[in-house]
């Protein structure tokens, strides 16, 4: 099997945090680290590996530092990394990154499953997946929770969805995003901290992936930023001592009958 | 195109230095001369090799000094694009809350645009469904019945989805940021090139007719606007429980246009083969009125029976914040946050939950929120309607008394 894991690297939410005096968010030095959901993505690839035999690609499309999160998981096992990095992939949105990502698969070629995390903590759209899937005209199962089934040409799957889960089946090859419930994320080995210090990363641009120009980066991305802001969550809210019990008992009280909840 | 600093304008203030993420952003000692004639000492300079374009500097620098050029793709035929549309999510059948939510706000930007609001339903049996929606605020409801298209699979919804916007050319389109809208969704707007906003909680048009897409991003931490100015149409994903909907008016007129579709559009290479109810817990946190959720401050995974206790007498769900899950004491489906799931109840109760911003993100949008904790600086207190500064497992018991007694009259 040949097996295809797309990660990102995102910036690590642990270092965001809200200045109480300006109410903006400040950032406590620069940490990246490999996107936790598609720490999944890779787990699942690997486990697949190990049953079926075959091959796990990492892709990332970054700047040049992105190279460290390939690393990251190639330590975990993955076999090689594919770092697509250009300046003309900068400010992409989910078509722009979908679109290039889906011609590094073409170029990769005979894969027989790709597999994403549910969406990037960072910006949470959970869109490059299926907008993958889409562009290479391929089946998709979003949000799998646990693969029932998997053999040379078939998968069934179940799919975590609102209320339950939905069992699918598709033929190969299809891209599946995976949630937290799938497995437990491995830690890199000793062998595989050695492996990802000597592995070679290929550097893929718009031409090795024969990427049209103007489907790229910010100026092929449909949608545009127009402005980004810190929105204020502060309340002024009634707070009360352990010793006003009875008075915080009555407010509940008193809301909730307002709102019609008694 | 690309990002540059306006060196006439830059004060090397560093602020752009301190809010970007990525390390892209260097002060450096670099005399020069602001436009005013004021003469500075330092300099902001892009790191191109670590930019990633995102954008986030750009609004905080206090003298517009960072600028960021795109070019704009040319769609032709974009002014035959008028009306909006609202995808009405069905599941089983059975018309989600989501649907009349997206009608309500689809008719407020309808108005503003003085436009028609459609409503798009897709299902098996449909029968009094569309003149809900009706009722609900839409102009026209699109019907499409086929046994096939009781569950939702995505190529064949995508195929309808994608006819019904070649033939009646909406210049918006809504869906609620559900599992199925989400799907739904990015598949299309890949296979159109259109622009698509995720789980947006805030829209508004302007004047030129662009649709003011508001989200949350970085967990909440920031929010951004986004705009799709050229390609038609402007989808996005709408995140369920942020709108409410309108009042049913049952007096309400409008269009129920039944749509046939070839049978060719209906093929799907995935098979649905079954649905399972997950009965973990009484009640879903995404479908209860009343949350109590526990972080923390609970110590161990049994405390969580005092939580379930008091979700008992209030006919609540219980949620919980990532630490607990992380720790195992309470299974991933509770899970409230940016990495679990976004809820919006009339009351929502955070015992033991200091407030990060990950998890305020996915609670924000509750009626009211009640914050029961030790520490009186924890940020969940500044989000709070009513906080009870205290330990949990003294407040709680009393609390539960209290309003057993109401409850029961």
């Amino acid at each position: 099997m040949k097996i295809i894991v797309c990660i990102k690297q995102v910036p690590d939410p642990e270092h965001a945090k809200m200045d109480e005096k300006s109410g903006t968010v400040v950032r406590e030095g620069v940490e990246l680290m490999v996107n936790p959901f598609d720490l999944y993505a890779v787990e699942e690839g690997l486990r697949l590996k190990e049953k079926m035999g075959g091959e796990v690609i990492a892709i990332s499309m970054g700047p040049p530092q992105a190279e460290t999160a390939l690393r990251e998981v190639i330590g975990m096992g993955v076999d090689r990394g594919i770092l697509l990095t250009s300046r003309d992939f900068a400010g992409a949105d989910t078509w722009a990154t979908s679109y290039t990502l889906s011609k590094a698969c073409e170029k990769i070629e005979n894969y027989d499953l790709i597999i994403c995390g549910k969406q990037a903590i960072d910006g949470d759209t959970a869109q490059v997946g299926p907008g993958v899937a889409a562009q290479l005209g391929i089946p998709q199962i979003t949000f799998v929770r646990k693969i029932d089934e998997i053999n040379e040409k078939n998968i069934k799957a179940e799919r975590l969805v609102e209320g339950g889960y939905e069992v699918i089946s598709s033929p190969m090859p299809l891209l599946i995003t995976v949630v937290k419930e799938i497995n437990e994320p491995r830690l890199p080995t000793l062998k595989g901290r050695l492996n990802a210090k000597k592995a070679e990363i290929a550097h893929w641009g718009p031409e090795e992936i024969e990427a049209e120009k103007d489907k790229i980066g910010i100026n092929g991305s449909p949608t545009k930023v127009d402005e980004i802001f810190t929105p204020d969550l502060s309340k002024d809210g009634k707070i009360f001592n352990i010793n006003q019990i009875d008075e915080a008992a009555e407010e509940i009280v008193k809301k909730q009958k307002e709102m019609g909840l008694i | 195109m690309g990002i540059k600093v306006i060196k006439d304008k830059c004060t090397g203030c560093g602020i752009c230095f301190k809010v970007c993420q990525y390390g892209a952003i260097k002060i450096i000692d670099k005399p020069h001369t602001l436009e005013n004639g004021k003469e500075m000492k330092r300099l902001a300079v892009i790191d191109l090799e670590k930019c990633v374009l995102c954008g986030e500097c750009v609004k905080p620098c206090p003298t517009d000094a960072i600028e960021i050029k795109t070019q704009t793709h040319q769609f032709e035929g974009k002014e035959n694009y008028k009306d909006v549309m609202v995808f009405a999510e069905q599941r089983r059948d059975e018309l989600e809350g989501a649907a009349f939510e997206l009608v309500g706000k689809g008719r407020e930007l309808a108005d503003k645009l003085g436009v028609n609001l459609y409503a798009l339903l897709l299902g098996k049996d449909l029968k009094g469904k569309p003149e809900k929606l009706v009722a609900h605020g839409a102009d026209k409801v699109i019907v499409i019945s086929d046994d096939s298209l009781y569950n939702f699979l995505p190529e064949p919804y995508t195929n309808i989805l994608m006819n019904i916007i070649k033939k009646y050319k909406p210049s918006i389109f809504l869906a609620p940021s559900t599992t199925q809208g989400r799907a739904l969704l990015s598949r299309a707007a890949g296979k159109i090139y259109t622009g698509l906003t995720a789980d947006c909680t805030g829209l508004d048009v302007d004047s030129k007719g662009n649709l003011l897409q508001t989200r949350p991003a970085f967990g909440g931490s920031i929010k951004a606007r986004i705009l799709t100015p050229n390609m038609r149409p402007q989808m996005a994903t709408v995140r369920p429980k942020v709108f409410k909907p309108l009042e049913e008016d049952t007096s309400r007129k409008g269009e129920i246009i039944e749509e046939k579709i070839s049978p060719e559009l209906l093929k799907s290479t995935t098979k649905f083969e079954k649905w399972i109810e997950d009965k973990t817990s009484a009640i879903s946190i995404e479908d209860a009125d009343i949350i109590i959720s526990g972080g923390r401050g609970l110590g161990c995974s049994e405390n969580f029976k005092i939580l379930f206790e008091l979700a008992e007498v209030l006919g609540g769900a219980v949620g919980a914040s990532r630490p607990t899950v992380d720790e195992g004491w309470i299974p991933y489906s509770h899970q409230v946050g940016q990495t679990g799931k976004t809820v919006g109840p009339k009351m929502y109760i955070a015992a033991g939950i200091s407030g990060a911003i990950q998890h305020l993100e996915g609670m924000r949008g509750s009626d009211l929120i009640i914050a029961i904790n030790k520490d009186p600086d924890a940020p969940i207190f500044k989000i709070a309607d009513i906080g009870i500064v205290g330990d949990l497992f003294e407040v709680i018991p009393i609390l539960k008394e209290k309003l057993r007694k109401v409850i029961n009259g």
